[in-house]
């Protein structure tokens, strides 16, 4: 029963992938592996059209190895298993947290979390700023001259006083058209 | 009902816009969230991403459960959670069945170089706004470039450095009390 096993296998994932979407590459490795769903090349693919395509990227790659696994039911199936453990989770943590909002150990607990999360999304975006304008297409080191300096006009812009309330979608639809007729 | 089905289509309209994941999802759900509608402060998002890095799940699913939950309890983490997860279902299946080949066609190609360069610009802006607002003392600022030079160079996994620096919290409230006493 193909259906049973989706549901297991990604809600198995959902349950042990800590740290988002990248940490279940590995696990889609090993369901290759283990079953004729996909192989591993496909993996990889799927990788690159998670990260083109909107979403969050985990979620992306559950929708697509379940399709290629059984098809739209199957997509389906899958993204409900991966999501559902961490919804148990979260809805359990949430209910001890409106608890515990007040007491002073969860402040202060979370007054030094804060600034150790700015500090890890710095380093994420820095390894983000890596992969997408320092890395050429083979992999090789490029120093991305245009790049660098239409992501500084698009900082300055989006700081400006008046346009700072515009959703950032304005700012990526910018982009895309830059990306276009400049050519990128 | 009315705020259920806002949860849904602000998370929608959140996973539908937002390339590459988890973090890029930031200057958005800052954006959707706090500057919008003011369902949460920038403070808690910062919660509960920290509390999405060391709980399984996708990161940006569990950001979702979180606020759901917090605006209408388990139907509103329900309904946030399923807003966040529709877009992706809806947009691969399309991409699956019909599209898989245009993927690469260089006009998209080109568009996607140039939304690369624009979430770095978010995203720089975002990083920014939560250092000014999670570095509220020198100790705070420490902690922060502790965090990210101990990532960055070192294979210590962020779950670890989360937790040591909610530890690190618990005991200067413990030593604060005792010191009172």
């Amino acid at each position: 029963m193909i259906y049973l096993k989706l549901f297991v296998e990604f809600f198995q994932i959902g349950l042990f992938a800590v740290g988002g979407g990248p940490a279940t590459i590995p696990f889609l490795m090993n369901l290759a592996d283990r079953y004729d769903w996909f192989t591993r090349a496909d993996v990889a693919s799927m990788l690159a059209i998670s990260e083109s395509t909107p979403g969050p990227i985990g979620i992306n790659m559950a929708t697509y190895a379940g399709f290629h696994a059984a098809g739209i039911p199957g997509g389906i199936l899958a993204t409900l298993s991966l999501v559902l453990p961490s919804l148990i989770v979260i809805v359990i943590v949430a209910k001890l947290l409106e608890n515990f909002a007040q007491n002073p150990y969860v402040k202060s607990a979370f007054w030094a979390i804060r600034p150790a999360v700015t500090g890890l999304i710095a380093m994420a975006v820095v390894g983000i700023f890596e992969t997408t304008l320092f890395t050429a297409a083979d992999g090789s080191f490029q120093l991305p001259v245009l790049p660098l300096i239409l992501c500084g006009v698009f900082f300055v812009v989006m700081n400006i006083q008046k346009l700072k309330k515009l959703h950032p979608i304005v700012f990526l639809l910018g982009g895309a058209v830059l990306g276009i007729v400049l050519r990128l | 009902m009315k705020m259920l089905f806002d949860l849904y289509c602000v998370f929608f309209r959140i996973g539908g816009l937002t390339f590459g994941g988890g973090l890029t999802m930031l200057p958005m759900l800052k954006y959707e969230l706090s500057e919008k509608k003011n369902w949460v402060t920038e403070d808690e998002l910062l919660d509960y991403y920290a509390i999405g890095q060391c709980t399984p799940g996708i990161i940006a699913v569990n950001t979702a459960t979180f606020v759901g939950f917090k605006k209408k309890g388990i139907p509103g983490a329900i309904f946030s959670t399923l807003g966040m997860v529709s877009p992706s279902l809806i947009i691969i299946t399309l991409l699956a069945l019909f599209l898989e080949k245009y993927i690469n066609a260089p006009i998209v190609a080109h568009a996607l170089s140039g939304i690369k360069i624009v979430v770095c610009a978010l995203l720089l802006n975002t990083v920014i706004t939560l250092a000014k607002k999670s570095f509220v003392s020198p100790v705070c600022v420490l902690i922060g470039i502790l965090a990210f030079v101990l990532s960055l160079f070192t294979p210590v996994p962020s779950v670890l450095i989360v937790i040591v620096a909610g530890v690190y919290g618990v005991l200067k409230q413990k030593f604060k009390k005792e010191a009172a006493k």
